[in-house]
């Protein structure tokens, strides 16, 4: 199990060490600092309407592929294919929902997020599957999927998905009865938000409260041990953490395209998936915490295209802290601790 | 016909050189015990190196800070495995990011955000008298730009370097079992140093040669993969030298498979072409499934006794 040692503290003082870092590099290089930091807190938090359209819009699939990566994490199986399979998802919902269009029904938003669920399954199913049969390593696969899904989505937004017009490369917009309500009608914030929370909540009853779960923590702990001591099936359960995690990737790209772009298009992502990697982390692979620091990637990437808007700052920025972030806590970790990998 | 197949050739050890640099590099890394997932990290800071570089200094330069970057992105990754003994695949994964990052947010503040068309001197083909004028095969492999000579004289130098000499077998005992090799005498850390280090070097020259022979400039991301796709070629290779650049070429010949069939006039989807590496890597391993064996302590952290 997690070693919990007030993780909100050091997670605190992790993301306050990062961010005087860069503000440290932004001042060097010339920017209005006092400028910059005043977009990210007002593109962020400056407002309800922020908070709720652009913060909590944001973290929606941050929380959910973030909650993709610490389950697949927890059970030893390096996913770093959250990307393609939140493509997967969100290519498969729009097919369906322009599939069916004609139907009158909220059926075809459960479709279009069960579409989601299956594709992002299915693109982690091939990495699950060269994983088993062919020893392949995951960490390889799932980045050249992330790949081959780009391209995928790109073909089909110029090809059999294009509008009917063929001049953008987008899909046409989808359905009323395809989207996913609003939350109330002031902000952009919408169901997926609450379907994330839910979520993570059900993931975090399940690995610590069920025996399911129990096996996960186990053969992610130490596959010998797990398999020895514990008669566990480890090849079974290490290939369904990996469907797990993505099916609920994929639910993330469904939600994002029903809730909030109600089309594909190229780019749809801007690195949701890899984001996801350094939410999980910081979470230190806790499902339930995992929508605390979505929250927090969502209002530091919200604040960050404020503050590129405002002040010029290049939102790429975001990365470097997000990579900072996760070397100081494998670091910080290990020097704490030498213990196994899986319970960081 | 014959200058489709001219182009095709000419195109597969274009495609090949980058990727069998970096490969060439991470063989040595892995054959060590580590495995850098970092690497495409290290390639795309050696391409923004040699921009800034070639931007002050001129080609050579570029070439120098390409290969100083891909050194020092390295070390940073050395820093954490080796000092921290932090999980390797996890070091690896946020370097790549890291590069990300700063590669673009760099090249925002010091080109502007439009990234205009930047003019930066490149390097031509430099052909090799008397081999360059063979028919079709001499044009393709000794009319290129030298970075792929670098590439055809490393692949057998590491190979003897690490067969027929006591550091590369030294090197080969850590990967097998860092504790017997330490037993007998080796400096392990020390070792695994110079090897990542060597890694980032050569990886940052096929960042170098990404922007200085081939692209002629900078686009964020540019490395696209290649990095991961240079790990790939190493486990199809083999872990040998001489198998990585085979596994280079032939993963080269299959990228360039759209000049042929473009020749051929096939209308496919140029997404298929885009793809087509990434799927040829997944197809390639999965083919080798039980018939290679990884260094045995590949990517543990494990402080060594």
């Amino acid at each position: 199990m997690t070693r919990v040692g007030q993780p909100s503290t050091v997670a605190v003082g992790l993301v306050g060490a990062v961010v005087i870092g860069v503000v440290a590099l932004l001042a060097a290089t010339g920017f209005d600092v006092p400028l910059a930091l005043t977009a990210l807190v007002r593109g962020a938090l400056g407002s309800w309407y922020a908070i709720g359209s652009a913060t909590l819009v944001r973290s929606t699939p941050l929380i959910l592929t973030g909650l993709a990566v610490a389950l697949a994490f927890r059970a030893g199986v390096f996913n770093i294919g959250a990307e393609g399979q939140f493509l997967a998802g969100a290519a498969a919902g729009v097919a369906v929902a322009l599939a069916g269009g004609q139907a009158h029904s909220w059926l075809l938003l459960v479709g279009v997020l069960f579409a989601g669920m299956i594709a992002g399954a299915l693109w982690a199913g091939i990495a699950a599957l060269l994983r088993l049969r062919f020893h392949v390593l995951e960490v390889i696969s799932t980045i050249m999927l992330n790949f081959v899904a780009a391209d995928i989505v790109s073909y089909l937004v110029r090809g059999p998905l294009q509008e009917p017009t063929h001049i953008y490369p987008q899909t046409e917009t989808i359905a009323t009865h395809a989207q996913l309500p609003r939350l109330g009608t002031t902000t952009r914030l919408h169901l997926g938000f609450v379907i994330a929370v839910l979520a993570c909540l059900v993931a975090w009853w399940w690995i610590g409260f069920t025996a399911g779960g129990f096996r996960l923590r186990a053969v992610g702990a130490n596959p010998h041990a797990a398999r020895s001591a514990g008669q566990i099936d480890v090849d079974r359960v290490t290939t369904r953490a990996f469907l797990m995690s993505g099916a609920i990737a994929g639910l993330a790209g469904a939600v994002e395209v029903a809730g909030v772009t109600y089309a594909l298009y190229e780019n749809i992502s801007p690195g949701y998936g890899y984001t996801a990697i350094a939410v999980a982390l910081l979470a230190r692979l806790n499902p339930a915490a995992v929508i605390g620091t979505g929250i927090l990637f969502g209002a530091l990437e919200s604040g960050a295209a404020a503050m590129q808007r405002d002040a010029g700052v290049p939102s790429v920025v975001v990365s470097v802290v997000e990579a900072a972030i996760i070397l100081a806590l494998v670091g910080i970790e290990r020097l704490r601790s030498r213990s196994n990998l899986a319970t960081v | 016909m014959s200058s489709a197949a001219a182009a095709f050739l000419e195109a597969a050890v274009r495609t090949a050189t980058p990727l069998s640099l970096a490969a060439l590099g991470e063989v040595v890394v892995e054959r060590a015990g580590v495995i850098n997932i970092g690497l495409e990290g290290v390639v795309l800071a050696g391409a923004f190196g040699a921009l800034v570089g070639a931007t002050h200094f001129g080609v050579a330069g570029g070439f120098a800070v390409a290969v100083l970057s891909g050194t020092l992105v390295s070390l940073l990754f050395a820093a954490f495995v080796l000092l921290l003994r932090a999980d390797q695949i996890i070091t690896g994964t946020a370097i790549s990011l890291f590069a990300v990052g700063l590669t673009g947010t760099l090249y925002r503040v010091l080109y502007g955000a439009t990234g205009a068309a930047l003019s930066i001197p490149t390097i031509g083909p430099l052909p090799i008298p008397g081999l360059a004028s063979a028919p079709i095969v001499g044009s393709a492999f000794f009319n290129q730009p030298y970075p792929t000579y670098v590439a055809y004289a490393l692949t057998p130098l590491i190979w003897w370097w690490m067969y027929r000499t006591q550091a590369g077998l030294a090197l080969r005992a850590i990967g097998e079992s860092p504790a017997a090799a330490t037993a007998a005498g080796v400096r392990v850390d020390r070792a695994k140093l110079l090897a990542i280090i060597f890694g980032g070097a050569v990886g940052g020259l096929a960042g170098g040669t990404l922007v200085l022979a081939q692209a002629g400039t900078f686009a964020e991301n540019m490395s696209a993969g290649r990095g991961f796709i240079a790990i790939a070629i190493v486990v199809l290779g083999r872990w040998n030298p001489l198998g990585v650049g085979a596994a280079s070429l032939v993963f080269g010949a299959a990228s360039a498979l759209q000049f042929l069939l473009q020749a051929l006039g096939l209308a496919l989807p140029y997404q298929l072409f885009l793809a087509l590496p990434y799927a040829l890597t997944l197809a390639g391993l999965a083919g080798l499934a039980g018939r290679v064996r990884a260094p045995a302590a590949l990517a543990q952290s494990e402080e060594a006794l």
